[in-house]
């Protein structure tokens, strides 16, 4: 399997807090993995390094390389609009902007030049298994959704740009199980054209969805293969507890 | 376990706090029964298209309506851009460092400051230093000043109220820091940037003190609504009617009738504050 996306030697800290200490991880073209840990592990600012979202934050201290196939993420002449356009990011909460459904498509190509034409938008929708449920209300404030369908808007949005990788900060952390199933679905259906890395609290979710998936604790990356080795066969005894539920 | 059935000490209470709301309230419906009774008499269609007449005894109140109206456009023309966008620089790129900090507590302080420095500050700066002389765009510039504390501080706790990951969803899709704040930022926070404009609007159009040394007149005969000329106010016109004229109480009507004119449409800008609240809460939804 080709590296799509990798971490080479990452630490990152925020002020005197170190979150990442010396992570090396990689991940493979158009497969899903699974980052999974305790809260704090480092998990999201891993995952949010890959997008450069850490540069919002004046007190982030990032060391180290990564990398997307041969591209240096953090190259002083690589523009991050670039890098965003490239790899997509899906959030914890839906945040759809406070624009109509079509509106939040659109903007996304629009502000990278991109086509915004009604097939593309409905191309985007239509990938992202919402298409059908709002064909007849595309101008309709997207705050009028559910939760899952605003989630599902957000991987659209996502998907419209085309994107080579896409990130999932937990994104069904806060749909029910219904909604949460629709979207692993979609996931699993994205893996055909999409790298994709997600963060997730469910293990039956890592389970279900992914190819491979990496354990954190700590800011360290404790043990990473085959999802069904990982919890059938872990190697650290870590690993074991946590997918066991002794802590978390 | 005891339970707490003391009900005396809740009544009075309940009784306490109901009462000052009333008391309050009392005074406040006084005040507004005073110049709605004295002042609806002269209040006619003359009252409010008609210049002063005869000394102002006679004819409407015309040409104070211009000079406040002219007033709080070149107030609003001034402050809105200058606050707003400080307001954005501060909230949205300055980091949060001792300079940043000083800045927003200076701010804070400056709308603390009484109007009548104000008018001396103009004063000094657009009159004399600047030469604009008394005049409305000396008078509109103060008021301007008198301003730019409150849009920024309102537009700053409007865009504080916008999450973090709304500003996310756009930086994730390729939008550079301005595009964000341009196309999302800003739109989700237009109600409480309107409401705060509008409301700091209204209170400039009242206020007399800045505009007192830097371009309001006592009376102005023929023509007005020269940018470089003085100009007569509703607030000021008000003050001088009820103390300086030298027949009080023959233009006393006209006096309560330029009060109610005057809370009317400080009234009328609190309302258009409302609506545009409503509009886009309903939008938001």
């Amino acid at each position: 399997m080709k590296t799509k996306l990798s971490a080479e030697n990452l630490n990152i800290s925020f002020g005197d807090k170190q979150v990442l200490k010396n992570i090396n991880v990689s991940f493979a073209e158009k497969e899903i993995t699974a980052l999974i840990g305790p809260s704090g592990c480092g998990k999201s600012t891993l995952l949010r390094s890959f997008n450069r979202m850490h540069d919002l934050s004046p007190d982030a201290h990032i060391n180290g390389i990564l990398r997307l196939e041969d591209l240096d993420l953090y190259a002083k002449n690589v523009p991050v609009t670039e890098i965003r356009k490239r790899i997509g990011m899906v959030f914890q909460k839906a945040n759809p902007f406070p624009k109509s459904i079509y509106e939040n498509i659109a903007y996304g190509l629009k502000i990278n030049n991109l086509p915004h034409d009604k097939e593309v938008i409905q191309k985007a929708l239509e990938e992202a298994y919402l298409w059908d449920e709002v064909k007849n209300d595309l101008k309709m404030p997207a705050t009028r959704l559910s939760g899952g369908q605003q989630q599902r808007l957000c991987i659209a949005r996502a998907v419209a740009l085309r994107p080579e990788v896409i990130l999932m900060d937990e994104p069904c952390s806060a749909l029910d199980p219904v909604s949460t199933l629709k979207i692993e679905e979609l996931i699993k259906h994205l893996k055909k054209k999409y790298t994709i890395v997600i963060v997730t609290h469910n293990m039956q979710q890592a389970q279900r969805i992914a190819d491979k998936t990496v354990f954190m604790y700590l800011g360290e990356v404790k043990e990473e293969g085959i999802t069904s080795d990982i919890f059938n066969h872990p190697k650290n005894e870590m690993t074991s507890n946590y997918i066991n539920g002794h802590f978390g | 376990m005891q339970y707490k059935t003391n009900k005396l000490s809740s009544v009075i209470e309940w009784g306490t706090l109901l009462s000052t709301t009333l008391i309050v309230c009392f005074f406040l419906i006084v005040i507004i029964w005073e110049i709605v009774s004295k002042g609806a008499s002269s209040l006619s269609w003359e009252f409010i298209s008609k210049v002063p007449s005869e000394g102002m005894t006679k004819g409407g109140i015309l040409t104070p309506i211009i000079g406040t109206v002219l007033l709080t456009l070149i107030t609003a023309l001034f402050a809105i851009p200058f606050g707003v966008c400080c307001a954005i620089y501060l909230n949205e790129y300055a980091e949060n460092n001792w300079l940043t900090r000083t800045i927003r507590a200076a701010i804070r302080n400056l709308s603390g400051v009484p109007s009548i420095i104000y008018g001396l500050f103009g004063l000094a700066l657009f009159v004399q230093a600047l030469q604009f002389g008394t005049s409305l765009i000396a008078a509109g510039l103060t008021l301007g000043l008198l301003s730019l504390p409150y849009i920024i501080t309102t537009t700053e706790e409007a865009l504080k109220r916008i999450p973090n990951s709304t500003r996310e969803a756009a930086l994730a899709v390729g939008a550079t820091k301005f595009e964000t704040i341009k196309d999302v930022v800003l739109p989700s926070a237009m109600s409480g940037i309107l409401t705060g404009v509008v409301l700091t609007l209204s209170r400039a159009a009242g206020e007399t003190a800045p505009i007192l040394f830097t371009g309001a007149a006592f009376y102005i005969n023929g023509s007005t609504g020269y940018i470089n000329q003085e100009f007569m106010a509703l607030p000021y016109h008000l003050y001088m009617l009820s103390t300086q004229h030298q027949s009080i109480d023959q233009v006393r009507p006209i006096a309560y009738g330029t009060a109610l004119v005057l809370v009317i449409v400080v009234f009328l800008l609190n309302l258009t504050a409302f609506y545009i609240r409503y509009k886009y809460r309903k939008n938001e939804n």
